[in-house]
């Protein structure tokens, strides 16, 4: 009986340990800096050690982006922000469907994207941010294999309950969300929202 | 023929094929009704601009494309890159003088910098030794130093071969053109053959951002249009755009 006691009092602290570092991990999320170079070395890694997206293999880059980015994504903001002042006259289901073939849209985008880079490093720019906010823009800069311009690509990011998600990427000073702009109210203006969510569904069918 | 330059006669070929756009862009422009219901702020010009942008593609689609492709398959990655990184060189020698005129001395120092070492130690500009140094490209042009200067944009052009503009822009390229170096070659089939790749290299240069486009864009004008002027604002205000300028 000798032997279960010191046991015993180590599960104990360890118990104690533990619970009292869950609410601090609950309250305190992962930083957006960290968060944004966490995922994208984990990506990179991915992106350099698996041979079926080294020989471009679609699929495969879409199933790493979805399992791997798209968590720490806020679609829906993403398609409130290209629709703009169209978003409040889409019904909540309309809301729903757009969100969805937009986000299809925004994979097939960066899955296209990520084909073409080989071998790249990312500069992780220091944030400064106080404890209170609640948006921030993180800054990195992508460098291509065999010298050229760095490219500058930022992420506008939001805290929400479910840690900090990234709603807009800004690439080289253009915003992929706000460029869109345009495009969406052109295309409601023409033919409503119903008519938008045809048009990307359809680009998204299509063979490219 | 003076010897302090280029006479009128000599004038570089982009130049003037330049200057014949801008003519021809106004004359168009003048001719076009009343805005229609699709036409923006910015783009006022966007039927006559929608039909440029057509014959620009009819024009990439037969020939530029086809070219870039056959120089892709011919010539090696590295080689590709050093003539990209050659004409590199030559903008920012440009960008130095821009970062000058728009008194932004430490660009303007690093870009000078930049064409100095990558002259001299990248051999006479194919390896781009100042970028792996970490010396950035301050990316000025004569667009941005009007910018700068006051000038506003303009309406938005789109200029077959050359790709999006605006007035402002377009004056930019007009006066880069004269002012290139490849202008003042002496050997003509030299000179011409250094347009050409120019040309050829621009287009593969931005052949990646392009087949992102292919991918993500609903309307491959309005698309390139409204990227174009984000990435034009950014420019101008060295990637510090203030909240008020954003939505223009």
């Amino acid at each position: 009986m000798q032997w279960r006691f010191p046991l015993c009092r180590r599960l104990a602290a360890l118990l104690v340990v533990a619970a009292s570092l869950l609410p601090g991990l609950a309250l305190a999320q992962e930083a957006p800096d960290a968060l944004v170079k966490r995922v994208s070395e984990e990506v990179l890694t991915l992106i350099k050690s698996d041979p079926q997206i080294q020989a471009g293999n679609q699929a495969r880059i879409r199933e790493v982006i979805e399992t791997k980015l798209l968590p720490h994504f806020d679609f829906k903001r993403m398609t409130a922000l290209a629709m703009g002042r169209n978003w409040r006259s889409a019904t909540p289901e309309q809301q729903e469907r757009l969100t969805d073939e937009f986000r299809t849209l925004l994979v097939r985008t960066y899955s296209g994207a990520m084909t073409q880079y080989r071998n790249e490093t990312i500069d992780y720019k220091p944030l400064r941010m106080n404890p209170s906010d609640t948006e921030v823009v993180v800054r990195t800069a992508v460098n291509k294999q065999g010298g050229g311009a760095p490219i500058p690509i930022d992420y506008s990011m939001a805290k929400t309950p479910q840690g900090w998600k990234a709603y807009d990427v800004i690439v080289g000073g253009v915003s992929l969300v706000t460029n869109y702009r345009d495009e969406f109210n052109n295309t409601v203006q023409a033919s409503g929202v119903d008519g938008l969510i045809k048009q990307i569904a359809e680009k998204n069918r299509g063979g490219k | 023929m003076s010897a302090a330059g280029p006479s009128q006669g000599t004038r570089p070929l982009a130049a003037r094929a330049c200057t014949w756009l801008m003519t021809g862009a106004l004359l168009l422009a003048g001719c076009t009704s009343a805005p229609t219901r699709t036409a923006s702020a910015v783009d006022p010009l966007e039927p006559m601009n929608r039909t440029l942008f057509q014959v620009h593609d009819t024009l990439d689609r037969v020939v530029l494309k086809p070219v870039v492709d056959v120089y892709t398959a011919v010539l090696p990655r590295p080689a590709r890159t050093a003539v990209s990184n050659f004409f590199n060189n030559l903008d920012d020698l440009w960008s130095a003088a821009n970062g000058m005129l728009q008194a932004k001395p430490q660009k303007a120092g690093d870009d000078l910098g930049r064409v100095l070492t990558n002259t001299m130690f990248g051999l006479g500009g194919l390896i781009d030794v100042a970028s792996s140094a970490g010396i950035e490209r301050g990316n000025e042009d004569f667009g941005q130093t009007l910018a700068v200067w006051g000038v506003g944009a303009g309406p938005y052009l789109f200029i077959p071969l050359l790709g999006p503009s605006t007035f402002r822009d377009a004056t930019g390229t007009v006066a880069r053109a004269y002012a290139s170096p490849i202008g003042y070659a002496e050997d003509v089939p030299l000179r011409n053959s250094l347009y050409g790749l120019y040309a050829v290299d621009a287009r593969y240069q931005a052949g990646d951002a392009l087949s992102v486009v292919e991918t993500a864009a609903l309307d491959r004008y309005t698309f390139i249009r409204n990227a174009y002027l984000q990435r034009r604002r950014y420019l101008i205000y060295d990637g510090k755009v203030p909240a008020d300028k954003e939505e223009q």
